[in-house]
């Protein structure tokens, strides 16, 4: 499979994305430079965290006017898989390819920790290789990452199955004392409606391998490998 | 490009007269979680300033124009309101235009 990872100025976890597709899956990435708008015939589309732009006016929101990012859209309204993680998810929302809004914490503090998630919707292209209500550890790292929605909008989430995953203590129980940062309904991850765009906050690239404390995000990457 | 010492113009100094400058200001919906506010406001006691009930954060932009076109002015820092400088799903906007 061949994935093409967006960089962005101010990225910087398009390298560890790079390094788990290519040595860890042995997969074909081709990096994506912002101001291009040629997507390279790539099946997967992953936006990276980082900081793009220096996270000016709003995180992501000046990113999303990249000129790849009219491709990106277009590539994702085709059904194709379109991956956000972190500053990657910030964008998608900034762009409309996912709805809500992601706010300071509420602690107002960065916040660069390990916590539980919980994978929810069954989706064919991301969450294969978890069981449901698996308790998965990965890293998160960001001061922005205090998901928001109106009601309408996430109750359309819920009744759509598009919550991704939420966050959850070590057994796997969701409550407020595990949310790290604020979010409505502990909300971690969310896909679009038709289920082939995902945006979360934690990273599955920096808990991809055992030496690194957790390869529980693993998951995702071989899930969307055996999807394609 | 030889740009780098040049400086940029800022909108009311640079203003000689007869362009459109728009002041833009965004804030938090009602209801939205502004922590900043919440940690300024904590603030207030050690300035010895009492009575006070909320602070709201908010963002303020200037603008200036390149022309005197008041309609076009408008319907462009709409349009930056709209797109890039807030997100209509947690923030809204209010502008003004300046002709002189």
């Amino acid at each position: 499979m061949k994935f093409g990872i967006v960089v962005f100025p101010g990225s910087n976890c398009d390298l560890d994305a790079q390094h788990v597709l290519q040595d860890v899956l042995l997969q074909d990435v081709k990096m994506l430079w912002h101001k291009n708008s040629e997507l390279e015939e790539v099946d997967v589309v992953i936006l990276p965290g980082g900081f793009s732009y220096g996270d000016y006016l709003r995180a992501g929101a000046i990113a999303r006017f990249s000129p790849i990012m009219d491709s990106v859209i277009e590539f994702a309204n085709k059904g194709k898989p379109v991956l956000g993680i972190c500053n990657g998810f910030q964008i998608l929302l900034e762009c409309g390819l996912l709805p809500g809004a992601l706010v300071t914490n509420d602690s107002l503090r960065f916040i660069s920790d390990d916590v539980y998630i919980t994978p929810e919707a069954d989706n064919p292209v991301y969450s294969a290789k978890y069981e449901k209500s698996q308790v998965l550890k990965m890293p998160i790292a960001h001061i922005g990452g205090n998901y928001f929605a109106d009601a309408e909008t996430l109750a359309l989430l819920e009744s759509n199955n598009q919550i991704a995953f939420r966050y959850c203590d070590k057994d796997g129980n969701v409550n407020d004392e595990s949310n790290p940062n604020g979010s409505i309904a502990d909300i971690a991850g969310i896909y679009n409606k038709s289920g082939n765009v995902l945006g979360l906050m934690p990273h599955p690239e920096r808990a991809s391998e055992s030496i690194l404390g957790s390869d529980d995000g693993l998951g995702i990457f071989e899930s969307i490998t055996a999807a394609g | 490009m030889g740009k780098k010492n040049q400086k940029l113009p800022t909108p009311l100094s640079g203003n000689d007269g007869d362009l459109i400058t728009a002041r833009v200001k965004v804030t938090l919906k009602d209801g939205i979680l502004d922590p900043r506010g919440k940690t300024i406001l904590e603030a207030f006691p050690g300035v010895g300033i009492e009575g006070i009930k909320e602070l709201r954060t908010g963002k303020y932009f200037e603008i200036l124009f390149d022309s005197a076109e008041l309609e076009e002015a408008r319907i462009s820092t709409e349009k930056a309101c709209e797109k890039l400088l807030s997100n209509p799903v947690i923030e809204k906007y209010t502008y003004e235009l300046l002709e002189e």
